[in-house]
């Protein structure tokens, strides 16, 4: 009986998603950052549920990035909780989030310039052909035929992915760390600006990875500045603001201008007042 | 589907045949450059008798048109150094520098001299001896393990300071630098330890010294070119927060990559101490620089991320020339010393103009 109800309950809370969401994956409990004086992030409170595809947006410096390098592990929190599938997380760094299962897209992309597109797309963790410890032969052509297949995905062009990545475009490395998250499965994506430097083709392709993620029933964190993006492809904005968040809105009960108010602080949601 | 043989995606042309040269070739034009530099000084300069440098057409000699003794000579005496550039290099490619190998060659070659000596020498006591009975005559392996121990005991010491206290390499490795030859004066009071074991003996024996650089050399280059280690150390020198964020265990690496330095360092004062059948407190000056000095010339970068085993290999060799070259035209040794230092600041003006270069094309 009391499982019965419980389902009910959580199809009830989604309306305005045409999948019915799952259970919490994702969730952040006072979760604040100070860089010395700065607080770049301040009691974050934010669920995110199996399925949900979330936008996050907010001026510069409001502290998304800083959110996205908590979660990931990448930087030591000041204090607050993460919950991640269910326990409490205190990643030591952004291979135990990777291992738990977090994909992410860094703003700075997070890239080895010196090497080449097969490299970096593997990254930490080298396809191997003969295990020898920390001298395990690497299995070159596997990995370059996976980051083939898996560039075709992103519809990037690059002439030659054995040169190295300095050499590349922004858009075309771009295109390399995203191609970097959506080759391996994950519990969890996180893209933070992953469209901000590509052409019109590329950043519609990026969207078409995104939308298969969706109906993969994967959750996704979007960081991103675009609007029309944004109402495409999410269910939930969440805005930041000055480092707190400002808003939570549902995709169909917000527009674009609602969301450019909470976003430039002419207005705040109820329940958040204390980031005014 | 992208087919196996295409290295490009999206239609866009690449045109195979007009690749840019490895650096390791340019290394290459300049070492023939140079050879031909000194031939011609031998045949320019009025006191050389028209000498050649690397050949001898007088085949009788030898069977070959070569200089052969000058030749295994070159090698010969770049093996040991070199030996110690290998480490070197994948320390520099992973955004490092080590500045103890030299300091920690004479360190190495007293402590591991003191457990490779006979108990007898022409039927006497070893005059030489540092301890007791118990230290004669043991196994070739004793020392051996000695030495790379020690070795890998000071480069985890200068990859700690360096990973976990987050001391810059130069200054973690200076401070290694002094303890080292502390350590080297230190043992027998200045003494030269002396009168090693035949099996000892036989490490550093007639040309074995170069078949030691060869056969590391190559397999530092599979290493480099071919293993997760490889990648690894290019990538932290290449960017190291990518590196990190990519989920690689940067400060364990880094042990890693100084314990390998130091270790070949350690094994290059066997190689060193068996040769010269003897070590002294003084043994491996000037090495750090040189071995430093042959990566970079090889090209290997000093901002780390850019370089290879061959580069080195190659950049050795050069260095080899040169300063055979200068004793072939009779340069006095403390002009040799000023002309490498300016050759030394020359491989990193250039090492300067390539990143450059490199960053224009971005
Ligand atoms: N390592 C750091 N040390 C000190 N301050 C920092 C550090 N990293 C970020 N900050 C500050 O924290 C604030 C939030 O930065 P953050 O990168 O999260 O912004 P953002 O919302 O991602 O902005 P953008 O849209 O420009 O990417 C900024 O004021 C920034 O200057
Ligand atoms: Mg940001």
């Amino acid at each position: 009986m009391a499982s019965d109800m419980q389902t009910n309950i959580s199809g009830q809370e989604a309306p305005h998603s045409s999948a019915p969401l799952g259970e919490i994956i994702l969730e952040t409990k006072d979760l604040t950052k100070h860089y010395g004086g700065v607080h770049a992030l301040e009691g974050a409170n934010f669920t995110l549920r199996k399925g949900e595809h979330v936008a996050i947006m907010g001026d510069n410096g409001a502290g998304k990035s800083t959110f996205v390098r908590q979660i990931t592990g990448v930087e030591e929190r000041t204090r607050g909780e993460i919950i991640f599938d269910g326990k409490p997380v205190h990643f030591a760094g952004p291979l135990e989030a990777r291992n738990a299962g977090i994909e992410t897209v860094f703003q700075t992309l997070a890239l080895a310039d010196q090497l080449d597109v097969p490299d970096n797309l593997f990254l930490g963790r080298e396809i191997i052909k003969w295990k020898l410890g920390p001298f395990s032969i690497l299995d070159y052509k596997a990995m370059r035929q996976r980051t083939l297949d898996a560039l075709e995905k992103t519809g990037v062009k690059i002439p030659n992915i054995r040169g190295s990545i300095e050499r590349m475009s922004g858009g075309q490395r771009q295109c390399v760390a995203i191609a970097r998250t959506a080759t391996f499965h994950s519990k969890l994506t996180i893209m933070d600006e992953p469209t901000a430097a590509l052409g019109v083709q590329e950043t519609a392709q990026v969207e078409n990875i995104i939308r298969t993620l969706k109906e993969a029933g994967e959750p996704l964190i979007l960081v991103s500045h675009n609007m029309r993006q944004v109402m495409d492809l999410v269910d939930r904005i969440v805005v930041f603001r000055r480092g707190r968040i400002c808003a939570d809105l549902k995709k169909e009960e917000t527009n674009g201008e609602d969301v450019v108010a909470y976003i430039t602080g002419a207005k705040t949601q109820a329940g958040y007042e204390d980031a005014a | 589907m992208a087919d196996q043989t295409s290295h490009g995606i999206g239609g866009l042309t690449f045109d195979k045949s007009k690749r840019s040269w490895p650096n390791e070739f340019n290394v290459f034009l300049a070492l023939i450059l140079i050879i031909l530099l000194f031939e011609a000084l031998g045949q320019i300069l009025p006191y050389m008798n028209n000498q050649s440098m690397l050949f001898d057409f007088n085949d009788a000699r030898d069977g070959t048109i070569l200089n052969m003794a000058r030749i295994k000579i070159i090698i010969l005496q770049v093996s040991i150094i070199g030996i110690i550039s290998l480490g070197v290099t994948q320390v520099i490619i992973s955004g490092g520098i080590d500045l103890s190998s030299g300091p920690l060659v004479g360190a190495a070659a007293m402590i591991v001299m003191s457990f490779a000596q006979t108990e007898l020498v022409n039927g006497n006591p070893n005059p030489k001896a540092v301890f007791g009975a118990w230290s004669f005559d043991l196994p070739v392996l004793v020392p051996l393990i000695v030495g790379l121990v020690f070795g890998a005991m000071i480069g985890a010491i200068n990859g700690f300071f360096i990973a976990f206290a987050r001391i810059p390499p130069f200054i973690a490795t200076l401070g290694m630098f002094l303890v080292c030859r502390g350590i080297s004066q230190w043992w027998t009071k200045g003494q030269p330890v002396s009168f090693p074991t035949e099996g000892y003996a036989w490490i550093g024996t007639g040309m074995m010294p170069v078949v030691w650089f060869i056969g590391l050399a190559i397999l530092l280059h599979l290493i480099m070119r071919y293993t997760v280690y490889g990648k690894h150390t290019y990538a932290i020198g290449s960017n190291e927060e990518a590196a990190r964020m990519s989920g690689i265990n940067v400060r364990r690496h880094k042990v890693m990559v100084y314990m390998i330095a130091s270790m070949l360092a350690a094994f290059a004062a066997i190689v060193l101490s068996s040769k010269n059948l003897t070590a002294q407190a003084g043994m491996g000056q000037f090495y750090e620089l040189y071995a430093i000095a042959m990566a970079v010339i090889g090209g290997v970068s000093l901002t780390g991320g850019r370089g290879s085993i061959i580069g080195t290999v190659l950049g050795a060799m050069v260095f080899g020339v040169i300063q055979s070259g200068f004793t072939y035209i009779k340069l006095d040794a403390f002009y040799q010393l000023m002309a490498m230092g300016a050759i030394i600041i020359g491989a990193v003006v250039l090492d300067q103009y390539r990143q450059r270069r490199a960053a224009a094309r971005t």
